[in-house]
């Protein structure tokens, strides 16, 4: 059975005049119905540029989808009109941003930013669009929803401002959201409420989920499947316990060993990935890691293909079995 | 066992800051106070990292703040090296200033975008007239630039060329320029990306063990701070609930507030998190303009009793150097 979400070969390019940023160059990858998947990467990976890219959001006319398809239950949204992509975009698929400050307007009322998005896309009056939004608020757990519906963004915390972006993300039944950091510019308590939410009612309405996130703790929580970005391609893919249990490629070897765990005895030293993040105006030829990478071969000049290394997992390393056996 | 004053450099005793909220738009009027910081005790010792954590609103950095008397204590007590701070005037703080230091948080608005590296950590070398004459300043300079790990030929750079991280380590070069035995470092790792952290977080141990400084290191990353700590102490809404030793405090969380926050850490590895219980607080952090009445914790507490709104509880020393502030314990 095919995906509900397939991306082929996804290309996004920003033109400047200072060059050419391939900000996606080349991914693809899947998201089945139901299924929570993660997009991880730091800054500059290309993972929000994905997502947006999936959305048809790329600021134009310096970005541009140049090449690929993104085949969403059976269509290739890429050749829809933009109206036919209006009408996708916020009811089929919905995201959620990673600031919830800036993605609400500040000068609608909660209420009104909810029923907004629910006469775009139904047929429904106005009495009926506000009880949709008490229900929805409700929903997320929101206290005392009557009063909020007519208050301002400014007015609740951040948690709140997310169970709010929640909302609207599910009030026209999506069959996929995409959440872009949902939860980095909150605390860690209410990360954890944030989190827990986002995962029931996704599990409840059976709606597919792709995080991005950089935070690999939020990742062995909440996703089933990995894929991992560097530079603007995917570098590694498994199931989210193979990846932890058995990387096979350098970058994500050396993210796991970075991060300091709460659970493990305190090691003397963190092992960091050395050198600096790479500089998409000047990508050097073949593998974009190379320049960190403890394991660099001659033959990384070429850029290695995504290939099959275990069970439903890939990597783009041309050093992944050497990697595996632990000759490394 | 109690240890002598002088193995403590800097004690914080009944430390109070309360900021005024103003309302109107033409005679100010003071409509309430945020109780930012709200008669907190700890102390630090000598050569050590305190890890002082607590999420947005709980005061960890105006604590910061007032220990080197960046923003002036309101009422209470610091001291330094056995010298009360808090009476002292800007004049005679002035050279005490050298020994203590910070570390600010956000890379990009910490350093000045219209002087050189150069510059800036010459700064306080000639705010403080440290070196006689300008190629001395030079040779300094280009020695801290080495210290944090970047090139000496970045000191004619400005700071839009430098990337989050290496932004990072010149603030801790210019912390480093005067030689201090203090530093408070406030989230100097939040806003860089992973693998970018794990650097400066080598960085500051390296420099900790060189020069023997002590450190008071404030985040919300609990794993970050578990691993760099000696010591670790939790504040919520302006009060210090818990302070014990890292492995103790991870090992034996005893505030329900610190049980709630380690819960709260993903740990990255499925087969753990899938094992692990979850205590998910319920509820948002109240405004520190009206804290709760009695335990500032208890509407949010999963084990709060009657009691817990009528009186403040003490931190309380329940087990060896394991203070906790709450009655149930």
């Amino acid at each position: 059975m095919p995906a509900l979400l397939e991306v082929r070969d996804l290309k996004t390019y920003f033109y400047t005049s200072q060059g050419t940023v391939k900000a996606v160059d080349g991914i693809s990858f899947d998201v089945a119905s139901g299924e929570t998947v993660a997009l991880v990467g730091e800054s500059g990976c290309g993972k929000t540029m994905s997502a947006l890219s999936v959305m048809r959001l790329v600021s134009r006319p310096q970005g541009s989808i140049v090449g690929g398809e993104i085949l969403f239950a059976g269509r290739d949204l890429l050749r829809l009109s933009d109206e036919e992509m209006r009408r996708v975009r916020g009811a089929e698929i919905a995201m959620i941003f990673q600031e919830p400050m800036t993605s609400l307007n500040p000068v609608l009322t909660i209420g009104r930013q909810i029923t907004e998005t629910l006469e775009a896309h139904r047929e429904i009056s106005k009495e009926e669009a506000r009880r949709r939004a008490l229900e929805l608020l409700r929903l997320v757990g929101i206290p005392d929803p009557e009063r909020r519906l007519n208050d301002y963004p400014h007015q609740l915390s951040g948690g709140m401002r997310q169970r709010v972006m929640i909302a609207i993300a599910l009030s026209c039944n999506p069959k996929l959201i995409l959440a872009d950091e949902p939860t980095t510019a909150l605390d860690v308590t209410i990360q954890a409420q944030i989190l827990e939410l986002m995962r029931d009612l996704t599990r409840q309405f059976g709606v597919a989920l792709l995080i991005i996130t950089h935070n690999l703790g939020v990742v062995a929580r909440y996703a089933e499947r990995v894929y991992v970005m560097y530079a603007g391609k995917i570098v590694e893919s498994a199931s989210a316990a193979e990846i932890y249990r058995r990387p096979r490629h350098p970058y994500t070897l050396g993210l796991l060993h970075s991060v300091p765990r709460l659970d493990q005895p305190r090691k003397a030293k963190l092992d960091p990935i050395g050198g600096q993040p790479p500089d998409l105006w000047r990508l050097p030829p073949g593998c974009g890691f190379q320049p960190r990478c403890k394991f660099a071969i001659e033959k990384c000049h070429e850029v290695p293909p995504l290939q099959e290394v275990g069970d439903h997992h890939r990597s783009a390393c041309w050093a992944a079995e050497r990697l595996s056996s632990g000759e490394l | 066992m109690k240890l002598e004053t002088q193995d403590f450099l800097v004690e914080v005793r009944n430390l109070k800051k309360h900021f005024p909220v103003l309302s109107g738009l033409f005679s100010q009027r003071v409509a309430g106070w945020i109780r930012a910081v709200d008669d907190v005790n700890f102390s630090i010792r000598r050569g050590e990292t305190l890890g002082l954590v607590g999420e947005s609103g709980c005061g960890k950095t105006t604590t910061g703040r007032c220990l080197i008397q960046l923003d002036r204590p309101g009422s209470g007590k610091v001291l330094f090296a056995g010298r009360e701070l808090t009476r002292m005037t800007d004049v005679e703080l002035r050279p005490l200033r050298r020994k203590m230091q910070m570390v600010f948080q956000d890379p990009y608005s910490s350093l000045n975008p219209r002087m050189t590296i150069g510059q800036m950590i010459a700064e306080p070398i000639r705010v403080h007239r440290v070196r006689q004459n300008g190629r001395e300043c030079q040779e300094r300079v280009a020695e801290l630039l080495t210290l944090v790990g970047l090139s000496p030929l970045m000191a004619g750079r400005y700071p839009h060329e430098l990337s989050g991280g290496q932004r990072q380590r010149v603030g801790i070069a210019r912390a480093l320029a005067l030689e201090p035995e203090f530093i408070v470092c406030d989230e100097p790792i939040s806003a860089l990306d992973v693998s970018i952290q794990a650097q400066i977080i080598n960085l500051l141990e390296e420099l900790q063990e060189r020069f023997s400084l002590t450190y008071l290191f404030i985040a919300h990353d609990l794993s970050v701070v578990r691993h760099i700590s000696d010591r670790i102490a939790v504040m919520y809404l302006g009060k210090m609930v818990e302070i014990a030793d890292r492995q103790e405090l991870y090992e034996n969380p005893l505030h329900p507030y610190t049980q709630a926050l380690l819960s709260a850490v993903p740990i990255p590895d499925p087969a753990v998190e899938a094992r692990r219980e979850r205590l998910v607080l319920r509820g948002e952090v109240p405004s520190s303009l009206s804290p709760p009445a009695g335990c500032v914790f208890h509407p949010r507490c999963p084990i709060a009793i009657e009691e817990c709104c009528g009186e403040i509880p003490e931190l309380r020393e329940v087990r060896p150097d394991h203070w906790v502030a709450c009655i149930r314990v």
